[in-house]
């Protein structure tokens, strides 16, 4: 019998100790199809697709492939049934060429050794026909994101893998890499393989999916055809209500000078030239002024100069009328300074430590969390129940929760929290909304537009067009570590922006 | 809100029990290494064998054998006053090396910092005239001393680590080889410190007492009768509460663990990372040298100075005295009474067995191995525990509990 699908997962049904992870989920991927897989964090799209793995089973429900029922108890199996996958955090080994990351776990010997001849020609052809560019013998560790990414790819080809899953493939893209995905999808679908993609990005569904399935809360919500549907019904069946794409917000009142930086120049730590040069820009009260730019332009350098966490080589940095070029990492955060760091996990939590150690990271030292180097466990819980009311952080154990166990959505919530309720006049935030699902988003944006709205002057990094479009006073744009223009969003269009941020365009440079 | 989980589950009640649990796999292997060497050895009968495994199980209930030839058991103050004492050493040295692992570095320079406050205690103890100064007054300035000189000694790998990022690990194995070197060269040296009174004690320093400087039994010598246990371990106790203390209740602890955990994190924080792992590689050096003045200060203890060639064994079984006790500074206190308990049994089986000193080394390193596995253990007791007890499906607060371990 020749069924419709070529894989169907039905009625599946996956439990956790306290949650249900998948709730009777039907998933039916068409031959040829691109279908996407849309939810928020934690919807349990990467519990459905573990299953479809091996990696669990199912308490009810069965798997087909081709109509007839299949038992999939690890991996092997999966990869038996032609079914191959791209992780969202890369399988790669750094050392290995890209060649052999490709046959790595596939290889052919004989009498023990390695035969490369034929899998390269192999591997050749297929980057052939599917234009997928890579450097065989280069060394993944030495090789672009996107690069890599295409090693994932072949990495799939190579085992004639027919199931095609691609797991939220465009977060580590730039926009031209991401364009470049999207055709070979459309490319691999009219060759009759099937896709399944997961994301929780409405634009690139619309632009690239046959049907979407909704999840949420471990619950199918539906599935419906891409061409019958929209961005905001979809992001409300994400969601589970009407959800504001759009922030809406007063025009700014600027007010006094709270950043003024005068001619900084960081040193990079990744080759000879200033990863920053020579830039001056002021942020005043009651405005949101967002540094746009291609991701590499100087702007993570930037925010480390600014703050503390590298030294600059030259110019002056003022926080409120006081010198703070030369101050401290503690220092700069007490004379005034939030930051939201643009990488959570590395800098914004210690993530093996409690939700509530992590909330007072910055503020131990106060006299209200010690007395006489003691430290105020009462006084800490207390203050971690406030804000985690006060942001509607949700984690397992409320304070003692370890900060890992918490989604990425809350994580953030934790941190955005943490810095606001400092109420420093000046908060930096970079990529605030990296990763994040659209609720998440959605309250980030809300309470950035909030803060400025009381009077504080925010500094807002994003790669995110729309971000910037959306949240900016005033647009700052970045290229090869330089302030290249600066441009209203209300009479600036996302084209002209693009331009400033290729580098075709640059306002005439001015005192 | 909140409510304390029910004792089984916590976190502190599964790492105890995986503790235990791993402690008595490495019991029934030594148990069983014995009875082999017994069936290979001709002059050990399998009866032999059988006296083996009891005295691996209850070595420290020893008392010895009756008029019969039998193996005897019941309380034994000596073996229990002894344990306590070889204890103290082990405890400093494993709080040094927890209070290094908190803090994410690996301290396996305890032994340099060992010696070099055995150096400075024992400098400290003998030079100073009691004539002059007061005995109670130079044997707190020995333990300054020690403490101090193991500081030194803990913070140079720190300094490197922090200013040059140079690993920790390789600093520490060579500021241990330097200290090894150095004690000889020094004690070599220094003539008078020499035990020349007693005939065929070569490279032996004079006991601490010879000065008149000598740790307070306080009591504990009424308690175990025989043993050469003092006041010192009541010191190491109160100075482990001292360490938790700092370690969960203070400012200081709370910046440690934090640059321990994310070291990125704690810069960013405006934590000063560097000054952090120089001090805790201090305090770290500043207990592996306490232990040493605390094992050396006891006035029956005589140190053999020409150590270019080994390190003390009491810095080296820090590291499983604090891995078995998961780092955690209370633990510690009972880790390290288990791992002198091994030794009690050893010499028991030493003492009162045809088996050969050396085969309680193995024994030991045979039971300290299979410690080291009290992690798996845990994980099995999580898996296990996971199964046997899902609460009922809470659909609604579901989604940001669990569901990270899913993804």
């Amino acid at each position: 019998m020749q069924s419709d699908y070529i894989i169907e997962m039905l009625n599946i049904r996956k439990e956790f100790p306290g949650i249900v992870a998948n709730d009777d989920i039907t998933l039916q991927l068409r031959r040829g199809e691109i279908h996407a897989l849309l939810g928020e964090n934690g919807a349990g799209k990467s519990t459905l697709m573990s299953v479809l793995f091996g990696l669990y089973q199912p308490e009810a429900g069965v798997i087909k492939k081709n109509g007839e029922v299949v038992k999939i108890n690890s991996p092997n199996d999966a990869t038996a049934l032609h079914i191959g996958m791209v992780h969202q955090h890369f399988k790669l080994v750094e050392v290995f060429s890209v060649l052999d990351n490709i046959i790595l776990g596939a290889e052919d010997t004989k009498l023990g050794f390695l035969q490369k001849k034929e899998a390269r020609k192999k591997v050749a052809a297929l980057s052939e026909k599917y234009k997928l560019n890579v450097d065989l013998d280069a060394k993944v560790e030495d090789i672009s994101v996107g690069m890599q990414q295409r090693t994932e790819i072949l990495k799939m080809l190579y085992r004639d893998n027919e199931i095609l899953i691609f797991d939220e493939p465009t977060a580590v893209l730039t926009p031209q890499e991401i364009d470049e995905l999207m055709e070979i999808m459309r490319g691999f679908a009219q060759e009759g393989k099937s896709i399944l993609f997961i994301t929780h990005k409405l634009n690139e569904i619309m632009a690239v999916s046959d049907r979407v399935t909704v999840l949420r809360k471990g619950k199918c919500i539906g599935t419906v055809n891409t061409k019958d549907t929209n961005i905001q019904e979809l992001s409300n069946m994400m969601v589970g209500r009407p959800v504001q794409l759009q922030v809406h917000k007063a025009p700014a009142v600027p007010g006094d000078v709270i950043l003024n930086v005068e001619h900084m120049t960081v040193p990079s730590k990744l080759h000879k030239n200033n990863a920053v040069k020579d830039i001056s820009f002021q942020v005043r009260a009651g405005e949101i002024v967002c540094i746009a730019g291609i991701d590499g332009n100087g702007q993570s350098e930037m925010i480390y100069g600014l703050t503390g966490l590298e030294k600059t080589s030259s110019g002056v940095i003022h926080l409120c009328g006081q010198d703070i070029s030369k101050a401290s990492i503690r220092r700069r955060s007490l004379a005034g300074s939030s930051h939201i760091p643009e990488d959570r996990h590395k800098y914004g939590l210690v993530l093996d430590d409690t939700l509530e150690n992590n909330l007072v990271l910055q503020t131990y030292r106060q006299p209200r969390f010690q007395h006489m180097g003691f430290v105020k466990r009462d006084a800490i819980r207390n203050y971690a129940n406030k804000i985690i009311q006060q942001y509607d952080v949700r984690s397992g154990q409320g304070p003692v929760t370890v900060a890992r166990s918490m989604s990425g959505g809350n994580q953030q919530k934790a941190i955005i929290g943490r810095e606001i309720d400092r109420e420093n006049p000046l908060i930096i935030a970079v990529q605030p909304t990296r990763g994040l699902d659209v609720g998440a988003i959605e309250y980030i944006h809300a309470q950035l537009v909030a803060q400025r709205d009381a009077g504080k002057a925010v500094l807002l990094v994003s790669l995110e067009l729309d971000e910037v479009m959306n949240l900016a006073d005033r647009i700052l744009v970045m290229y090869e570590g330089e302030i290249v223009g600066e441009l209203d969003p209300k009479t600036t269009t996302v084209q002209e922006l693009g331009l400033y941020m290729a580098g075709a365009k640059r306002d005439s440079k001015e005192a | 809100m909140e409510r304390k989980s029910p004792l089984l589950k916590r976190d502190a009640t599964k790492t105890i029990l995986a503790s235990i649990i791993s402690i008595l796999i490495g019991l029934v292997l030594g148990a069983l290494i014995v009875f082999i060497v017994s069936l290979t050895n001709d002059s050990i009968s399998v009866k032999g064998g059988l006296e083996g495994i009891a005295l691996v199980f209850f070595g420290v209930f020893s008392t010895g054998r009756n008029a019969a030839g039998a193996l005897t058991f019941g309380f034994n103050p000596q073996n229990w006053g002894n344990l306590l004492f070889r204890a103290m050493p082990l405890m400093m040295t494993g709080l040094s090396v927890a209070v290094a692992f908190k803090t994410g570095l690996f301290n396996i320079g305890a032994p340099g910092q060992y010696l070099m406050g055995t150096a400075a205690t024992l400098f400290t103890a003998l030079c100073i005239p009691t004539s002059v100064v007061p005995a109670w007054l130079v044997w707190i300035l020995a333990l300054l001393a020690g403490m101090l000189a193991g500081a030194v000694w803990g913070a140079i790998p720190g300094i490197l680590k922090a200013t040059r990022n140079i690993n920790e690990v390789l600093a520490c194995i060579m500021t241990n080889w330097i200290a090894a070197n150095l004690v000889t060269m020094v004690f070599d040296m220094a003539e008078f410190m020499k035990n020349a009174e007693e005939a065929g004690k070569v490279a032996y320093v004079k006991k601490t007492i010879a000065n008149g400087v000598a740790t307070s039994k306080m009591g504990l010598d009424v308690i175990f009768p025989g043993s050469q246990v003092n006041g010192g371990i009541l010191v190491a106790i109160l100075i482990a509460i001292g360490v938790y203390i700092l370690m969960t209740k203070t400012t200081l602890g709370y910046e440690l663990r934090a640059c321990g955990a994310n070291r990125h994190a704690a810069r960013y924080a405006g934590i000063n990372d560097k000054r952090n792992i120089v001090l805790s590689m201090a305090i770290a050096g500043a207990l592996a040298g306490c232990g040493a003045a605390l094992y050396w200060l006891s006035g029956n203890t005589e140190f053999y100075w020409s150590t270019y060639q080994t390190l003390p064994t009491e810095g080296f079984n820090g590291i499983p005295v604090a891995l078995l006790a998961a780092n955690h500074p209370v633990g510690v206190i009972f880790t390290s009474m288990f791992m002198s308990l091994l030794n009690i049994s050893g010499l028991q089986l030493k003492t009162l067995t045809a088996y050969n000193e050396y085969i309680t080394d193995i024994i030991i390193s045979a039971i300290v191995y299979m410690s080291s596995f009290s992690l798996i253990i845990k994980m099995w007791l999580n898996g296990r525990k996971k199964k046997a007890a899902a609460p009922p499906p809470k659909a609604d607060d579901g989604q940001d509990t669990g569901k990270e371990n899913a993804q």
